[in-house]
Order: structure tokens, then C-alpha cells, then sequence
């Protein structure tokens, strides 16, 4: 090849392999320093998305998880198909890309040697939505925590319904909130933890009704989308909106917790609730 | 090859039937201006009705109308969106949008229910919860999925109708019921066609599409499980005659109380746990 035909070819460096770039602020970080701060951006404290297995190890003491349910996995009730081909087959490619066989997992594991039920959402598993799947393992998550008599504790991270799945994701929110239902009536504590994002479906549902409802600095947190909303009212909205800090000062959120202190903070609480 | 030339003209006439409607025609029939709403149920329906204001909290949505009403000499607590028939009136119910204290008072008046021991009948019709910066600040997830949690263990019958639009989580705010009915041309999606259109066919235009694709109309979702009853509507629509539509929804209705009285408390909450628990487990 030519000297000068070089010229048109793009230069190979990865970049994201050196440096993370914070979402919020648009920082770079080095993405060794990025990671070892569990990807909490050191210039602003966004807490950037975590997979679910990050999220675990972060949460839970060492070895103690315990995957349950795994074998319920996404369904296709409508034999749905868009313009961009059909559902099954873009929920295949992503079970097969994040390993995992909803968008969320769940398990037994202990919290500074507290054993509870953890259930912990998967942005990546096509955008977190709430699928059959997901709603089943929620809800099978409940019945194992009510029938251990064990804390029920969700990490959310979603954009809402999923809307391949139709009217059948629309009922997971009423069958996962009537799983919690049974909980509160044990006396069983639930908490809920609303990561970046968590909105729709899942917000207007299981990620609201927490006896203690946690989130993370500058978490998306809200019903409808921020368009939507602006096209209703013919607004601009403040950057602030939706926030968690926006939704803490509304009175929905108990306490904005930063992420290396969460596993103190679930430990000490379920102390109080006398575990 | 072959298959362009199989059995032409003469299949044709023998099925000399009216096309059935497809899904978007539904839609429009669900949607109907002339479509009755839940003033026509209460004025057509009800012997006497009650209304009850507030949510105790904030304020009173005239999204949400409710009260104690007696249909067929049952005495129940009706709830439901008002959509309003006027332009006036569409404007002061927000169009059957319900804000944060619309379900917080649905609530209020669901757990009376409870308390005074009658069944409650919940009739759906809206377009969604209001997306406005006001109910997001008020808490419209908060106050759905607490009504979501509260209904699923309230100890009363629960009687759902879906009479013409239930949008998503703005409808089933109100309906986690012991039955859910819907009428013939009502539709119960989990996000509107022209919304689902605009983003997974990046074109609003799409709605036709996207409303069949979705499976969203009341034969659909009794085949799916999610719709217990179907009831039938007037030839052409309930719009063509209100009273006759009227009629055939509160005999559906009688006879849902009728049989789900016969249930102790107990087992009718457990049968409610079941019948949602069991939907999307395959």
C-alpha cells in the first residue's frame, strides 16, 4: 500500500480502553482510576451504570451469592416484530452478548453476614425493560424472601416497560407490586434501590413501594420521559429534573447514598429492622 | 410459483362478508367522541350516585371521578376517569389524564370500600396518567405503584371495566381487579400505538402497524388471558346507542358482584394473587 493511501485509514487507539468519559460532566478519566472508583466520576460523583455482577460483588460480602431462578428466562407472547426485525431475535443477541437470561437477577446472598433475597436489574439486558421474565423472577424473589422470612432488596435500573412484550409487560407491574404486598404483610422489610435510570413502568411500580426507597447522586429517577413532558407542557425543564436529589426533595426517596458506602448503609438499616 | 394462482375469483364470493375490523379501527371506535363516558354510566347506570372529592393530601382531580353509587340495587364504590364531552369540560378533566391525586384519591375511596364492606367498580378510560412536570414533582409513579400494591390485597370485590382507552400504567392504576372486563371495542395497551410507532418504527405514522403488532383490542387480550369478559357493544359501536351499550355493561357487572359475593374475603384476595401471578409465567 501506498504512503499516502494511509491517510483514509481511521487510527486504531482505544480510546476507551485508556480513558472513561463521565456521562454527566464529560470528564475523562482514566479508565483504571474510573474503575476502581466503581465508576463514580471523581470531578462530579455521577454514578455511572453498573452490570449487575459489579453491583453484586459490591453489594454482597464475598462468594455469598447465590443465582436462583435462572432458568426463567424472556418471553415472546406476541410474536412481536418492528422495523427492526423481530423481538425473539434481538433478545436472543442480547442474552448472548451480557450472558444473561433477563434484565434482572436474582439470588440469595449474605450483607455483612445478613442473609437476604437480592434482586438486581441489567441496563444492558435491552435497556432494563420489565419483560415477563423479569416480572417472574421479581416476583419468585418475593416468595423466596417471604418463605425464608428474609429482607427483600431491589436494585433497579430501567427505562420502563417493555413494549415487545405488550400488554403482558403492562401486568408484570401489578403482579410484581402484588408479590411486595404479601412481604409488608409478613412484616418482612423491602428495599428498593433506584439507580441511573429508573423510570416508567418500573418506577410507577416495585421501585416506588420500598419501606425504604435508596437511590445514587444524579440518578434519573421519574414516570414520564423528559420529551414527553415538554411537549405536554411546552416547557423547558431544568436540568435538575428527575434527578434523585429532585426527586429526594420531593419526599419519595429516603437518602441518596454514595456507592461505596450502600452495603453499610442496607447492613445498618436492616439492623433496625431487626435482622 | 404456484401460489399466485391459486383458487382466485371464485374464493372471493363465497366469503361475501363485511371485512372485520382491524386493530386501528378499534382504536378510532375506542376513541370515539360519541363513545359514552363515565358521566353516561353514572346518568344511565346508577339509581343514585354519590360523588366523593379529594385525596385527603393535596387537592381534587377532576381527572378521576368517584362516589358511592347503587347500580341494580347493588350499593358499590365507582371509580374511574372522566374524560369530559365538551371542549370545556375535556379541558377541565385534563381528558381523563389522572395526576398523582387522582389515583391517591381512588385509593382513598377504594380502602372505604373496604372498610364499608361493598364492592368496587373501577371503569377505565384514559388516554394515560398526565405527563406534566406537576405530577412527576407529586409523585405519579409513587402514588400508581402504591395503588398497584394496595389493590392487589385491598378485601373487597374489584370489579374492572375497561370501557374505551386503557393506557398503560394511567389505566391499570385502577385496574388490578377480581375480574377485568372489556368492552367489544375498547382497547388496553401498554403504551399507545402512535407512541410505540414513533419509536420502534420511528414514524408516528406507523400507528396502524404498531396498534396490531401491539395486540391490544379486547379479542386479542381475552385470548391472551388478560380480559376475563368480553361484553358486546351495539351494532356499529356503543357511540350508536348509549343507553343500550349502558345496559349491557351494568349486566355484566351485576353479574360479576353477584358471583364474585359468593367468595369469602380470603379466597377472593388469593384467587386476585393467583390470577396476576400467573400472567407471563410460560
Amino acid at each position: 500500500m501506498a504512503w499516502f493511501a494511509k491517510v483514509d485509514a481511521p487510527l486504531r487507539v482505544a480510546s476507551d480502553k485508556i480513558w472513561a468519559v463521565c456521562p454527566s460532566c464529560k470528564a475523562y478519566v482514566p479508565r483504571e482510576d474510573w474503575n476502581k472508583a466503581n465508576k463514580v466520576c471523581p470531578r462530579c460523583n455521577f454514578h455511572d451504570r453498573l452490570s449487575c455482577r459489579e453491583r453484586i460483588a459490591l453489594l454482597t460480602d464475598k462468594d455469598t451469592f447465590k443465582e436462583i431462578n435462572a432458568q426463567v428466562s424472556f418471553n415472546d407472547p406476541l410474536k412481536f416484530s418492528d422495523l427492526s426485525g423481530s423481538y425473539a431475535e434481538k433478545a436472543k443477541g442480547t442474552v448472548a452478548k451480557t450472558g444473561l437470561g433477563e434484565s434482572v437477577v436474582t439470588g440469595t446472598a449474605d450483607i455483612d453476614k445478613i442473609p437476604v433475597v437480592l434482586g438486581v436489574m441489567d441496563f444492558r439486558f435491552l435497556g432494563g425493560s420489565l419483560g415477563s421474565g423479569t416480572g417472574e423472577r421479581i416476583l419468585l424473589a418475593a416468595e423466596a424472601a417471604l418463605k425464608a422470612k428474609k429482607p427483600l432488596i431491589l436494585v433497579c435500573a430501567s427505562g420502563g416497560a417493555r413494549m415487545h412484550e405488550g400488554i403482558i409487560s403492562l401486568m408484570q407491574m401489578a403482579k410484581t407490586c402484588a408479590a411486595i404486598a404479601r412481604l409488608k404483610e409478613a412484616g418482612l422489610p423491602y428495599i428498593s434501590i433506584l439507580s441511573d435510570p429508573t423510570t416508567g413502568g418500573v418506577s410507577a411500580s416495585y421501585a416506588m413501594v420500598g419501606d425504604l426507597n435508596l437511590s445514587e447522586p444524579k440518578a434519573l429517577i421519574g414516570f414520564a420521559g423528559r420529551r414527553v413532558i415538554e411537549q405536554t407542557i411546552k416547557q423547558k425543564l431544568p436540568d435538575d429534573f428527575q434527578t434523585a436529589e429532585y426527586t429526594l426533595e420531593h419526599g419519595f426517596i429516603d437518602s441518596i447514598v454514595d456507592r461505596s458506602e450502600m452495603k453499610a448503609f442496607l447492613a445498618n438499616v436492616l439492623r433496625y429492622a431487626g435482622f | 410459483m404456484k401460489k399466485s394462482v391459486t383458487k382466485p375469483a371464485a374464493k372471493k364470493s363465497a366469503v361475501e362478508k363485511k371485512p372485520a375490523l382491524n386493530a386501528w379501527d378499534i382504536v378510532q371506535i375506542a376513541r370515539h367522541p360519541e363513545r359514552p363516558l363515565i358521566t353516561d354510566y353514572v346518568k344511565l347506570m346508577c339509581s343514585d350516585f354519590v360523588e366523593l372529592h379529594g385525596d385527603r393530601a393535596f387537592g381534587d382531580d377532576k381527572g378521576m371521578l368517584g362516589g358511592f353509587a347503587t347500580i341494580g340495587g347493588e350499593r358499590v364504590m365507582l371509580i374511574g376517569q372522566r374524560k369530559g364531552a365538551t371542549t370545556e369540560e375535556k379541558i377541565a378533566h385534563n381528558f381523563g389524564m389522572a395526576s398523582p391525586e387522582g389515583y391517591r384519591k381512588a385509593l382513598r375511596l377504594m380502602k372505604l370500600a373496604e372498610k364499608f364492606g361493598i364492592p368496587v367498580v373501577s371503569l377505565v378510560d384514559t388516554p394515560g396518567a398526565y405527563p406534566g412536570a406537576d405530577a412527576e414533582a407529586r409523585g405519579q409513579a409513587e402514588a400508581i405503584a402504591r395503588n398497584l400494591q394496595e389493590m392487589s390485597v385491598l378485601k373487597t370485590p374489584v370489579i374492572v371495566v375497561i370501557t374505551g382507552e386503557g393506557g398503560s400504567g394511567g389505566a391499570l392504576g385502577i385496574a388490578v381487579g377480581d375480574s377485568v372486563m372489556m368492552l367489544e371495542n375498547s382497547v388496553y395497551s401498554v403504551i399507545s400505538p402512535e407512541g410505540c410507532a414513533s419509536i420502534l418504527w420511528r414514524d408516528g405514522k406507523m400507528a396502524p402497524a404498531a396498534a396490531e403488532a401491539l395486540q391490544i383490542t379486547a379479542a386479542s387480550l381475552k385470548k391472551l388471558g388478560i380480559a376475563d369478559v368480553v361484553i358486546p357493544e351495539p351494532k356499529g359501536g356503543a357511540h350508536t346507542d348509549k343507553p343500550a351499550a349502558v345496559e349491557l355493561v351494568k349486566k355484566a357487572i351485576l353479574a360479576q358482584i353477584k358471583e364474585l359475593k359468593k367468595l369469602p374475603l380470603p379466597e377472593l384476595v388469593e384467587r386476585r394473587y393467583a390470577k396476576f401471578s400467573a400472567i407471563g409465567r410460560f
